[in-house]
């Protein structure tokens, strides 16, 4: 059995499939991230003591 | 899907929806007017008195570009007709059939309200608010309004672009300052003088496509005219925000030496006859627009360079 070529329409799918899978995996990473210094940040902590002291 | 959609010598037109590449999409964010977003908003953002986190600074400038990105989808969407109509624009993915105009809507609204919101969780409402309103603007207000209808189109649309900085500093202070608001004076008063001196060189494509073009509805001389009234308020401007935050001795060396030179250029496109201009091949006004690129950066890293010699104690007035 003889595999057939990747067609050039085949290619471009792929290609715009891995960059799409890339850009979410980075906003992933990035919304993390973000969550990571929103949490640890004074303000934040200050919002957490003032509810606990409640 | 049979055989015959997999003809590859078929041409690029007769592509189906839901065909495009990756970079095809990317091509419909205008990459190269997003590197000037990015620039100017990251100056905006650093240049502010509030310290940022490195990650959400990140993020803010990220969604600002994206918010950028998305503007030029919807600008490309809107005007698919007129870019088939001239030579510079017949390339981009809508006209050469790469993308669809609906998956162009799609792909523009979907990355206008994600950079909206994301922005607004990243930094705050105001930030969101202006990039909102950036958005809306440069899609609604400019492109389908006062494009194709006045010769002062390139005023106009200067102000979308000049929003960035000012977007930066708000997701920096949650505030709007006179510092941030001197940023998008330098970018807007720089816009038409920087247009109109390419608009005296490149002929042709604008009166093809029915784009109202201030060198053809009020013709060259009154064109020149314009380069030189914006450029005096431009200088005047730019020397002036020397005195501010923003400003210091490097930068105040740096808008001299850049206004001095500009100012000289925008004097010799006013003096100039058209006859002479045709004959050495707009030898002042190619001189003036290469110059004005290297203005608008010149100026902005003099801010950059000022706040971050704050950091050290260094910068600004003392």
């Amino acid at each position: 059995m003889s595999f057939r070529e990747n067609h050039e329409l085949h290619t471009r799918r792929f290609g715009r499939n891995l960059g799409l899978g890339l850009v979410l995996a980075a906003l992933v990473a990035l919304v993390f991230g973000l969550t990571v210094v929103k949490v640890t940040t004074d303000d934040f902590r200050m919002l957490v003591d003032e509810e606990e002291t409640q | 899907m049979s055989d015959a959609s997999f003809d590859s010598a078929r041409p690029a037109a007769a592509l189906q929806p839901g065909e495009a590449g990756f970079g095809d999409f990317f091509a419909l964010l205008k990459p190269r007017v997003m590197t000037l977003v990015v620039f100017t908003a990251l100056v905006g953002l650093l240049a502010a008195p509030s310290p940022v986190h490195p990650v959400v600074a990140l993020a803010a400038i990220l969604f600002i570009a994206v918010g950028g990105g998305a503007a030029g989808a919807l600008n490309m969407w809107w005007e698919a007709d007129i870019d088939a109509l001239m030579k510079r624009t017949s390339k981009r993915p809508i006209p050469s059939g790469r993308v669809t105009r609906d998956e162009a809507f799609g792909f523009g609204m979907a990355l206008a309200a994600i950079s909206v919101v994301m922005l607004w969780l990243a930094t705050n409402a105001l930030a969101a608010a202006i990039l909102a309103f950036t958005i809306f603007f440069y899609v609604v207000i400019y492109t389908m309004g006062l494009k194709r209808w006045t010769p002062q189109n390139i005023v106009i649309g200067g102000a979308a672009g000049a929003f960035p900085p000012m977007i930066g500093w708000a997701a920096a202070t949650g505030s709007i300052s006179l510092e941030s608001v001197l940023m998008f004076a330098l970018i807007f008063l720089w816009t038409p003088p920087h247009f109109w001196a390419l608009a005296l060189f490149m002929r042709g494509d604008y009166d093809q496509a029915g784009v109202p073009m201030l060198t053809v509805t009020h013709g060259r001389r009154s064109t020149r005219r314009h380069v030189l009234a914006y450029t005096v308020v431009l200088a005047a401007m730019a020397l002036g925000a020397a005195f501010t935050g923003i400003g210091g001795p490097i930068y105040l060396s740096v808008a001299l030496v850049f206004n001095a030179l500009f100012l000289r250029d925008a004097v010799a496109i006013w003096r100039r006859e058209e006859t002479v201009a045709e004959a050495d091949g707009y030898r002042v006004e190619k001189r003036a627009f290469r110059l004005s690129l290297w203005y608008l950066f010149a100026h902005f890293s003099a801010i950059l360079a000022e706040a971050t010699l704050d950091g050290f104690g260094l910068g600004g007035w003392g």
